[in-house]
């Protein structure tokens, strides 16, 4: 993630505002189809960042969303301040969530969030404070030889 | 020359630049310049929201008129499921078809036939296919653009399944050559269109090749003929029956029809361009793939609510409804053969012969590294503007303004707050040169 040449973006996600759920992750796209990255990257950065943004939505309390762009890579790092998770492990796991009946009735928390998002990405790290809250980072690249 | 055909266009003469297009366009694809609109070739999308909204009827849609007829030896309409809807209860389409021969045409073949074909072959293509959903019913032009320069990436989900109007022209046309031993290019296959839309998708189909129509005329163009036309039929001429009424297919007309006379359990109906765009942005983000079939329109409640249609858009949609209501409780099921459908269905009948490409927009530039840099650019320029979207500047918000000043094709002083700014700036300088010339001195040592 060197060189001066980079695009940033830092966006709120609040918890709870489903009216506003996916916007976020909505300009991502505009902006990288403004600078012709390729459909299928767009693709993955678009249900990455999706679901990114609904875990902050569903479970947390507030977020933050750092999009960058080189010519080399896309990185996406969210903090959010929550209630954290547990067990990373059992969270990785699809099918796995800890969503409530309601979520479920929208047609979220089908247990594939975590696991989708690292589908796919190139890098994906997760750390998690219980009752703190997570931080994800998503690398995906732009040039698929790294 | 232009890349992309389009089938509206803007009458310079009538046009006063009232912006009001410019500003309904969902794909940002209008520009005033010189106090004319423009319409920037590679974004429309040809959905016609600008030829509704124009005060001065200067956007003027491009069906071809009903003169065409005559450019061919033997004409047949093929009106869209829609015209039936523009006439009362009690005109049923065999009445229609009947008084299309009376108005000039030699024939007039019932799309609905081909719609009810089409339904199954959706039907068994939904019922095989194991691949990524939604699958997008492909009969709107409009949407079919859309998809090609706003959401590439969902490009094979258009299903490839060729569209009832093409599967009538090829049809009949096959069948009437033979029948009257004329060469094919002889026979006009002539869609009466609901939208202008439909134009382009003959004119330059979405996939390449060619259409099986020769042309499109507007129903607002035939309405006043076919109606006095209708009302001289005497009553032998017209056996009015909802017996000859192909159920699967009228249901075209309208949006949900398909999936309602299919009775397809998992499928998503959306009509209108900006409800459409809204369920394209969630399938990109990777929602709704539990839904098998998403039948989505450009125009407000299916075709019924096309531009070039006469009748409320309501009243249309309510007569198809009654009729798909009417034809169920009788339990009336004339509809093509199943049989034969699914046996030319299996001779790949109804698939599409060409693939569909995306037609993405043109990047603020092709190297990566060079669009990085413009984007910041534009970022700059952006933040610097008063972000109110007046479009005073000929684009339709700030936004997309900056854009234009990057790409080069348009001025930062186009922008009524950045001028004033330019005159301060202009006139610091002129008062700093003033100082400076030898009649500024030479007034200041009189002044001593």
């Amino acid at each position: 993630m060197d060189g001066e040449n980079r695009i940033e973006h830092r966006f709120e996600i609040k918890g709870g505002d489903f009216g506003n759920a996916g916007n976020v992750s909505t300009k991502i796209k505009d902006i990288l189809k403004e600078i012709g990255i390729p459909p299928s990257i767009i693709r993955r950065v678009a249900i990455a960042t999706y679901e990114a943004e609904m875990n902050v939505v569903m479970y947390a309390y507030h977020g933050i969303l750092n999009f960058t762009l080189t010519p080399e890579c896309i990185e996406i790092i969210v903090n959010d301040k929550g209630p954290g998770i547990e067990d990373i492990e059992l969270a990785m796991q699809e099918g796995y969530s800890t969503a409530t009946e309601e979520m479920r009735e929208m047609g979220f928390g089908a247990g594939m969030g975590l696991p989708n998002i690292k589908k796919n990405s190139d890098e994906f790290e997760i750390t998690s404070e219980v009752n703190k809250g997570t931080k994800l980072r998503i690398v995906i690249y732009l040039n698929k030889k790294q | 020359m232009n890349q992309y055909y389009h089938s509206i266009y803007i009458n310079e003469k009538k046009c006063e630049g009232r912006m009001r297009c410019m500003r309904v366009c969902p794909t940002q694809a209008i520009r005033v310049r010189n106090g004319k609109a423009k319409i920037l070739e590679e974004r429309c999308i040809d959905c016609g929201e600008c030829i509704n909204v124009c005060p001065n009827n200067a956007i003027i849609p491009l069906t071809d008129p009903f003169t065409t007829i005559s450019k061919f030896k033997y004409t047949i309409a093929i009106p869209s499921p829609a015209l039936y809807a523009q006439f009362g209860r009690e005109i049923l389409p065999d009445r229609v078809l009947e008084g299309l021969k009376k108005i000039g045409f030699d024939d007039a073949y019932d799309v609905a036939q081909s719609c009810g074909e089409v339904s199954f072959a959706i039907q068994e293509y939904l019922r095989e296919y194991k691949g990524p959903k939604p699958l997008i019913l492909s009969s709107c032009p409009t949407v079919v653009r859309l998809i090609q320069v706003k959401y590439p990436e969902l490009i094979d989900l258009i299903m490839p399944i060729e569209t009832p109007r093409e599967v009538a022209g090829r049809e009949i046309k096959e069948k009437k050559s033979k029948e009257l031993g004329l060469k094919e290019e002889d026979i006009g296959a002539i869609y009466l269109t609901p939208c202008p839309a439909k134009m382009i998708s003959i004119k330059q189909p979405a996939e390449g090749g060619k259409s099986h129509l020769d042309g499109a005329i507007s129903i607002k163009d035939i309405y006043a003929p076919l109606l006095s036309a209708m009302e001289n039929l005497n009553k032998t001429e017209s056996r009015a029956s909802l017996k000859s009424l192909c159920i699967l297919g009228i249901g075209w007309a309208i949006a949900g029809g398909i999936s309602k006379t299919l009775k397809l359990k998992n499928s998503l109906v959306v009509s209108g361009l900006r409800n459409v765009i809204k369920v394209l942005d969630d399938i990109e983000n990777g929602k709704l793939k539990n839904i098998d079939f998403l039948e989505a329109y450009s125009c407000l409640e299916g075709c019924v609510g096309g531009s070039l249609t006469v009748e409320n858009v309501y009243i249309s949609y309510n007569k198809i409804f009654q009729l798909i209501e009417d034809l169920e409780l009788q339990e009336i099921k004339v509809c093509p053969d199943i049989r034969e459908v699914r046996k030319r269905y299996k001779e790949n009948y109804y698939l599409r012969k060409e693939k569909i490409y995306p037609r993405p927009l043109k990047p603020l530039d092709p190297d990566i590294s060079k669009a990085i840099l413009k984007m910041k650019q534009k970022d700059k320029i952006y933040e610097d503007l008063p972000k109110i979207d007046c479009g005073a500047c000929g684009s339709p918000t700030c936004e997309t303004f900056a854009e234009d000043v990057v790409k080069g094709e348009a001025k930062i002083t186009d922008c009524i707050f950045k001028l004033p700014e330019k005159f301060e700036q202009i006139s610091d300088e002129l008062i700093e040169l003033m100082k400076k010339s030898s009649y500024h001195q030479s007034k200041l040592k009189k002044e001593e």
